[in-house]
């Protein structure tokens, strides 16, 4: 899941020090074995921040290596940084070292709830990132240095490099193994970060201790320690509250964004594969394959109807479907219909998203509307070439309402005399019946069906009803540079198998909605 | 109508309005005065009780005659029956007719209102569909555009948009909403026992036929057997019945009353239990109680749509602002005398015929052989009908309540309360986010009536609107910040309940008896406060008068 990066523990190599001898005495009397203990702790955190940041980076901005390369680099260059500024600090290096411990503690331990947060607003992203990697970076960059200045009248300095570079490379290690097989499966990302700024609170406290004789007030220190400790811990217990972090439970994956709309709860993962979007704990689509679903939708209406130009997109705010549409060049206009603006925000500017549609949303030919489609559909009088139907599956009453023969009718008039419509139906396999209430629920409104599906792993077997005012013939032909979709196995997606062979079924009506009830039936036996 | 946006005080509303002890429990309840009170506007709509009251005055009577009008038939009262009479007229071609209104507006208790977010009721919101054979209300529904289209067999298919979008109604029971309006919820085996054994004595009600083949309890009230069989269920109320019959399930008692208090405005104790079982019996078709007796049609502004649909036959024939005061029936027709506050005048009007379509209580001091009747026999024939009060109150919300269990549905029901809970305006138009309108009920049930009435109409707004939003608040903790309007709706004499022994009352019958050519069409009269009474009595009462006029038409009334 994670790649390990660089070690960053090779800026300890930057500290040149002086020889000095081993004094033992009241003064520097320090023994050096709880120090190589805080040198593996700190270490391992320092390690542990970059590998979170670039973890974050690649969820979020894709492509692993660009991602983990960039934050190693800055990171490492910050370090560097770090490091070259020590050279200014003169009295009072246990101080300074304490309070470098306590900002890692600080930074390092929220930076992943705060990149989590930042995510949510793509434009500010990027700079919030790269703010909070530099951060950690020059902080993590003094504690080596400071450390082998405190030392240096204690060790010999041929022992206290030695010992130093190895427990800080020892860390290292330790971080890079623990973190993608214990850490992130077992806590999270989140938890992960503020356990780890924890530890580094420990180890304030532990230096604290350590170099009582060289702090002038360590009261101060104790109190801004704690104070982060508590904060920390706040974090950490509270974690289960924070959706974020109750959703990476509840999601197999990684959580990259989730979001409470007026209208539904958005939640973005990512996994090894590629990302996915759920919407109200549902799965919409997986990146890794929902160019099958999307072609299926879109390209077979177009053969029904080869001239449109007014094309219509009824729910399908990811801008998915309108990428396809887009391939259509006698496509004039499109208008997408979706009840969340959030959700179409999100399409249209955040970079994951841009990069899956195309910037479809971004087409001069499209107009987004943020409305309820039953609420939009008697509003207008224009007509419509096709209408592309892409609603989540009917799981409450409030989008059940959307698969009702009243729903259809009122498309129907909006629908061009020789117009077509394709709408998602659920699986044919999974909840037949309810695959089939939707088929004659749409014939029920006056629409001549074709049903037809096609395969997409990350559903399953998937349905969609193809369905126009007047017959038409089994679609033939789709246009060229298709991934899924071909002239050859067109055909065979009109053809159903016995095992999801037409049912009798009644028809989905806004009084009844038998849709909803018997969807829940049926996908319950799956859950 | 008044207006106002002032903050209001919650002791005041508890002294307003002690007849809602959960409200009072919880306004207590809710801490600290002087913590942060949402502001919202509104005001008190309709119900001209100043202008009714010079009915009773006796003052007019005094005041010269400025003009006489003369018309064929005067329809007296544009409420469903009134407006039933005038379709039935036209419908026969037959256009000289005139009805007479009081208020400003039409519709009587089917009036709606609309602001920029929705239609709403306010009072009556839906109609079951006809159950039996039911003529007349067919073809007006059909009017309507309620028929999809027909069956083989010639029966209606009714439009989905206006059967009630699933779903229809919840409750919200011990800090949840659950879907349906029987507590399922940790319901006792007893209580699930108890349920199921109502139902069966309903539905063996509803199968229940006379010697005759009538039916026991049907729709329009008279077509039910006069049988004393059934009759000696009008003896004793409703709780009463329950009693004998072993129910003592709490929740079963409380479904029960719930369904009188929202039908009848009355208590188990003030409902006859021919009426009661009425509710259930008349209307349960094959389905479960617990479904719905019948499916229900509604439209966002409630029977308001029939009102528009009804009044179109009898468009430039409606005079609004006309209170009747007097109607006395000649040997050659009815003369009535109107007021019309607008002009300070008297117009007399002599019609050949006339159809009172006003509720009995203001019948009985505006026709002349009623109020004769009414000083001659007193008060204790007055009793006879018991008008229940009512408040009705639209609340407009910038936005939804936050969700809390089973979605918002048509119908929202609270346990706790005593009020009957809210319908949602634009649930039929399938919006199910953003701004929306809640018409709120409460009818005065279980209390001295004429107490309860005063209270009523001397509450002002701020104490009535604090009062509905605390009711809603039991089930919505974030409302009160939501709501952009409360608008308030006072019927002081909003329906005549159907008390114990007033349903076979030969007060009853007499009070509907034509008197030469005045004849009486009101939902009152049959003691059931329904749509269906007031539309069968005011289409009878038309083809009574094209029957005497031999004018040619087809018959809508059953027989
Ligand atoms: C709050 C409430 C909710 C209800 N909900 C439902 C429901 O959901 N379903 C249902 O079936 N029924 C419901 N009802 C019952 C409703 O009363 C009947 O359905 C029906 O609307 C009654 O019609 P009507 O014509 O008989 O009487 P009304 O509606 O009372 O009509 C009488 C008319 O006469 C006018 N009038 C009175 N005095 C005078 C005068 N002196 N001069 C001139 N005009 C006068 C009145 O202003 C009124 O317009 C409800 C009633 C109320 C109050």
């Amino acid at each position: 899941m994670t790649r390990p990066g660089a070690d960053p523990a090779g800026a300890g190599a930057t500290g040149g020090v002086p020889a000095p001898a081993a004094a033992p005495g009241r003064d520097g009397a320090i023994r050096p074995g709880p120090v190589y203990l805080t040198v593996l702790v700190i270490a391992t955190c320092g390690l542990v921040y970059e590998l979170v940041a670039g973890t974050l980076a690649s969820y979020l901005l894709g492509d692993s290596v660009t991602q983990f390369s960039l934050v190693i680099g800055v990171y490492l260059t910050s370090m560097g940084l770090g490091a070259w500024l020590t050279r200014f600090l003169e009295r009072g290096l246990a101080q300074r070292f304490v309070d470098a411990e306590i900002a890692v503690a600080f930074v390092g331990g929220l930076s992943a709830p705060i990149l989590y947060f930042s995510f949510s607003s793509p434009r500010f992203f990027q700079p919030v990132f790269f703010s909070v990697v530099v951060l950690i970076g020059v902080l993590v960059g003094l504690e080596i240095p400071l450390m082998l200045r405190l030392l240096r009248t204690s060790v010999a300095f041929k022992d206290l490099v030695s010992q130093v570079l190895t427990f800080d490379y020892l860390g290292a290690l330790v971080a890079s193994v623990l973190f993608p097989l214990v850490f992130v499966p077992r806590l999270g990302l989140v938890r992960t970060s503020v356990l780890f700024g924890l530890l580094n609170a420990a180890v304030a406290f532990a230096s604290i201790h350590i170099f009582r004789d060289r702090i002038g007030s360590p009261r101060r220190l104790v109190l801004k320690a704690a104070a982060v400790t508590v904060l920390l811990l706040a974090a950490f217990v509270m974690a289960d509250r924070l959706t974020n972090l109750a959703e990476e439970t509840q999601y197999a994956d990684e959580v990259l964004l989730a979001r409470t709309t007026p209208y539904q709860r958005i939640v973005l993962t990512r996994n090894r594969a590629g990302f996915q979007l759920f919407l109200n704990g549902h799965l919409q689509f997986s990146s890794v394959d929902e160019y099958r679903y999307h072609e299926a939708l879109v390209h077979p209406a177009f053969a029904v109807n080869p001239g449109a130009k007014r094309v219509a997109v009824l729910g399908g705010g990811d801008g998915l479907a309108v990428r396809e549409i887009l391939r259509h060049p006698g496509v004039e206009s499109v208008t997408l219909v979706d009840l969340d603006p959030a959700m179409t925000d999100l399409a249209r500017n955040h970079p994951l998203f841009r990069k899956l549609n195309g910037e479809s949303l971004s087409s001069s030919k499209v107009t987004v509307v943020n409305e309820d489609a039953m609420v939009w559909l008697p509003k207008g009088t224009d007509l419509f070439d096709l209408v592309f139907v892409d609603f989540p599956d009917p799981n409450s009453f409030a989008v059940g309402k959307l698969y009702t023969a009243r729903f259809y009718s009122m498309l129907k008039a909006r629908l061009d005399p020789d117009g077509a419509i394709a709408v998602q139906s659920t699986s044919p396999l999974f909840a037949r019946h309810s695959f089939w209430i939707v088929e004659r629920t749409i014939a029920a409104a006056g629409y001549v069906t074709r049903p037809y599906h096609a395969a997409v792993p990350s559903f399953g077997e998937w349905g969609y009803v193809l369905a126009a005012r007047k017959p038409f013939d089994v679609p033939a032909r789709v246009p060229p540079g298709l991934r899924f979709l071909s002239e050859a196995n067109l055909p065979g997606l009109f053809a159903f198998g016995p095992d999801m062979a037409r049912l009798e079924v009644p028809v989905n009506r806004l009084n009844t909605q038998v849709l909803v009830r018997t969807y829940e039936r049926e996908w319950k036996k799956f859950e | 109508m008044h207006r106002g946006s002032v903050p209001p005080s919650r002791r005041d509303v508890i002294a307003a309005l002690a007849g809602l002890p959960a409200l009072s429990a919880f306004l207590e309840a809710c801490g600290p005065r002087g913590a942060k009170v949402p502001r919202y506007d509104g005001g008190i709509v309709g119900g001209s009780a100043a202008l009714g009251h010079r009915l009773f005055a006796g003052d007019l009577h005094l005041r010269p005659v400025a003009r006489t009008e003369r018309t064929g038939t005067a329809i007296l009262g544009s409420g469903i029956s009134g407006l039933s009479a005038a379709w039935t007229l036209a419908r026969a071609g037959y256009s000289g007719f005139q009805i007479y209104e009081a208020e400003p507006e039409i519709g009587g208790n089917a009036r709606s209102g609309r602001n920029a977010v929705s239609k709403y009721p306010w009072a009556a919101h839906y109609v079951p569909v006809p159950a039996g054979e039911n003529r007349a209300l067919e073809a007006l529904l059909e009017e309507a555009g309620a028929i999809a289209e027909r069956g083989n067999d010639g029966r209606p298919v009714w439009d989905e948009a206006a059967l009630i979008r699933e779903p229809e109604e919840r409750l919200y029971f011990h800090g949840q909403w659950v879907e349906g309006l029987y507590p399922r919820l940790g319901a006792t085996r007893e209580d699930l026992s108890q349920f199921a054994g109502f139902e069966r004595a309903m539905r063996a009600f509803s199968a229940a036929r006379d010697g005759k083949g009538r039916r026991a309890f049907a729709l329009p009230r008279r077509l039910s057997s006069p049988d004393a069989e059934f009759a000696a269920l009008d003896r004793l109320s409703m709780a009463e019945w329950l009693a004998r019959n072993g129910y003592a399930s709490r929740r079963l008692l409380w479904f029960v009353e719930y369904g009188c208090r929202d039908d009848f405005g009355s208590s188990l104790a003030e409902t006859s239990a021919w009426a009661g079982i009425h509710y259930f019996a008349a209307r349960l078709e094959g389905t479960s109680l617990e479904d719905d007796p019948a499916p229900f049609l509604t439209w966002p502004e409630g029977n308001g749509r029939l009102v528009t649909v009804l009044a179109r036959s009898a468009a430039g024939r409606i005079r609004t602002g006309a209170l009747v005061f007097d109607v006395t029936p000649s040997r050659s027709g009815v003369v009535l005398k109107l007021f019309d506050p607008a002009r300070d005048e008297v117009v007399q009007v002599e019609a050949a015929h006339a159809v009172c379509a006003l509720p009995h209580f203001a019948a009985r001091y505006a026709v002349a052989p009623l109020r004769e009747r009414l000083r001659e026999r007193g008060r204790e024939h007055a009793a006879v009908f018991d008008y229940a009060p009512w408040l009705v109150a639209n609340v407009t919300l910038r936005e939804r309540p936050e969700p809390h269990g089973f979605p918002m549905a048509w119908d929202n029901v609270l346990y706790a309360s005593k009020s009957l809970g809210y319908v949602v305006a634009t649930h039929q138009a399938g919006s199910d986010h953003g701004p929306t309108v809640l018409t709120w009920y409460h009818a005065f049930a279980g209390e001295a009536t004429l107490p309860a009435r005063q209270k009523l109409l001397s509450a002002s707004w701020e104490d009535l609107a604090a009062t509905v939003v605390a009711d809603l608040s039991l089930a919505h903790r974030d409302i009160a910040g939501k709501i952009e309007r409360v608008d308030l709706y006072r019927w002081g004499h909003a329906m005549a309940r159907p008390s114990p022994g007033t349903l076979f009352n030969p007060d009853r019958r007499q009070a509907a008896e034509p008197i030469g050519r005045l004849r009486f069409a009101h939902a009152d009269l049959s003691g059931l406060p329904l749509f269906e009474e007031a539309n069968d009595a005011g289409v009878r009462a038309a083809e009574s008068i094209l029957s005497e006029e031999r004018l040619p038409f087809s018959r809508l009334a059953t027989p």
